[in-house]
């Protein structure tokens, strides 16, 4: 076991945070979907323009609510997306985000995790009223199961928080 | 990535930030500033008065015992309390745990409950906890929205089985001074034998505290954060009460704490506590202004933002704790950064568990309020030039950092 904790940023997260690539929302896309929760910080959504024909991504935007690795694994899973088939795009993973970025620490690994979940969300969502391709498996990935993991943390953690404030109301009522 | 491998990555991420013209540091609460008389002072002892282990017999060791005997009495003379009831630690965490710890090592039968506050610091939190393990409960009470201790819940807490109250008089994030008074009474009322345990750490030298007008048995104190080294703390102990020592070796001066002291920290800790003593009522007033202008100025210039913990008199005159909605606290700190304002986030990104600050929770501050916290702390050492350029820095780096979100007002 090392003793020491790492340095959660390097220069390219920084650079990516400055100057973030593909970072907007797009007019009209053909697939969107919104990753991540509140509860956890982090919050991305994913803009898609893809070439019907011949399923090719031709463009992808992100807009986040994260923290500058989250902002930097957004720009670099977009980048990584844009000009790749849809079928190419979704074997993009997380770990192809994390060595692009530079290895990102174990702590900010569901920032690139999120990233990935929500362009397989929107990949999903893009297929949802269409005859969906072979390669498309019918459970979600890992990815996407973080992705909703989070939202469900939030919809316990907001609930409990909900609790609590009732309980509290009821006793100051009581006495 | 392994971590030797890392030095470079550093330079290079500080290389490529650059250094902004203008720089306020205003994190006194991660990492205090130092008072320059108190690095004086500590090179002082460094290098000559405070070179030598103070236990050892010869003339190094004696004149060292001397230079570490005149700080404590100095310190004493600041926490209103006897020389032998300092045990020195070398940090406010390391004060905590030797409070908490070793209380519980001493505890008679039957007296297994730790009571503290849901905004206790972590350095409380986790030492309470870690007792579980021996049979220990931990009760946390809560607080209002502002943070003051809900004293009827208090109350119905403390019982014949609780060992200890621990509560700290000033809230290191949102600044709240409790009425530690109420709170001793209270506790005595209801079973002397339970122990009152401050961790005093914000509140000394910012707050009116005298130990032995409180009535507490135990409380625990940094020196950096009244400007004085880290490497510094203090555990208060009234006397009479048992405490067992949690770290084991040979001693020195003291009986709590083995290893030699730092004598050189203590000497700058006691420095810049005689400096906070002397000119109290010029820096407090102008760290309390200076944080009035930080707050109004956010406040009153930037929409959707919310003001943590308390105004006015019962709030800490250091402590500017504000809630931007809208704006993740993290990626709102870099940006801050880069314009050479340093500060805080209560943001779950900038803790390792992924959870936003529990203090800002259990103000039932919502997880995106917490999220967009900014922490500041103003200090001696702060201008209203230095205060004004934060102010227009700020509007940019929010908008900027809300730009980048899905999550905005109305949406």
């Amino acid at each position: 076991m090392s003793s020491r904790i790492p340095l959660a940023y390097n220069p390219k997260v920084l650079e990516l945070f400055r100057n973030p690539v593909n970072l907007g929302k797009m007019e009209n896309p053909d697939a969107e979907a919104l990753a991540g929760s509140l509860a956890c910080g982090d919050m991305v959504a994913v803009y898609l323009r893809i070439d019907k024909e011949n399923q090719v991504i031709t463009g992808a935007m992100f807009e986040s609510y994260g923290c500058a690795a989250n902002i930097a694994a957004s720009s670099v899973m977009t980048m990584m997306a844009k000009g790749k088939t849809l079928e190419e795009a979704w074997k993009i993973s997380w770990k192809n985000i994390s060595d692009e970025l530079g290895t990102l620490p174990v702590v900010k690994s569901h920032c690139g995790i999120l990233a990935v979940g929500a362009l397989r969300r929107a990949i999903r969502n893009y297929f949802k009223d269409k005859t969906a391709p072979p390669w498309l498996p019918e459970k979600l990935t890992p990815d996407e199961r973080h992705a909703v993991e989070e939202e469900r943390l939030l919809e316990v953690l907001t609930k409990r928080a909900k609790r609590i404030e009732t309980e509290l109301r009821e006793e100051s009522e009581g006495q | 990535m392994i971590y030797s491998d890392m030095s470079r990555d550093i330079r290079a991420l500080l290389d490529s930030h650059g250094i902004p013209p203008n720089e306020v540091y205003l994190d006194s609460e991660n990492s205090g500033m130092v008072f320059p008389e108190a690095l004086d002072a500590m090179r002082a002892a460094y290098l000559e008065n405070g070179q030598g282990h103070p236990s050892i017999t010869h003339r190094k060791g004696w004149e060292t015992y001397e230079t570490l005997y005149s700080s404590t009495v100095e310190l004493a003379g600041a926490m209103h309390c006897r020389p032998d009831e300092i045990a020195y630690t070398h940090s406010g965490t390391e004060a905590n745990n030797l409070a908490i710890a070793g209380l519980a090592r001493a505890a008679p039968e039957g007296r297994k409950k730790i009571v503290i506050s849901a905004i206790e610091h972590l350095s409380v939190v986790f030492p309470a906890e870690a007792l579980k393990e021996q049979g220990f409960s931990v009760v946390k009470v809560p607080v209002d929205r502002d943070g003051f201790v809900d004293l009827d819940a208090l109350a119905r807490e403390v019982d014949k089985e609780t060992l200890m109250v621990s509560i700290a008089p000033v809230n290191h994030e949102i600044g709240t001074v409790q009425d530690t008074r109420a709170i001793v009474d209270l506790v005595r009322d209801r079973d002397p034998e339970i122990k009152v345990h401050f961790d005093a750490c914000d509140a000394f030298c910012k707050v009116p505290l005298d130990l032995e007008a409180s009535g507490a048995d135990l409380a625990s104190f940094s020196g950096h954060k009244i400007y004085g080294p880290k490497g510094a703390g203090a555990l208060y102990i009234r006397e009479g009460i048992e405490v067992k020592p949690i770290v084991q070796g040979q001693l020195s001066t003291q009986k709590l704490w083995a290893g030699v002291e730092n004598v050189p920290a203590i000497v700058g800790f006691s420095t810049a506590a005689s400096l906070m003593r002397e000119h109290a009522g010029e820096y407090l007033g102008r760290m309390a202004e200076l944080r009035d202008r930080l707050i109004e100025g956010i406040l009153g210039t930037i929409d959707d933002t919310l003001l943590n913990g308390p105004a006015g008199q019962q709030r800490a005159p250091d402590n500017a704790n504000i809630s931007v909605l809208y704006c993740e606290g993290e990626a709102l700190t870099i940006e801050l950064s880069l314009k050479g304002v340093y500060v805080s986030s209560g943001s779950a990104c900038t803790s390792r568990i992924l959870e936003p600050s529990h203090v800002l929770l259990a103000i039932h501050r919502k997880y995106e309020e917490a999220h967009g916290s900014i922490l500041m702390k103003t200090t001696p050492f702060h201008t209203r030039e230095e205060i004004a350029y934060v102010l227009s820095c700020f509007p940019d780096a929010v908008n900027r950092i809300r730009s980048l979100s899905p999550f905005k007002k109305g949406g």
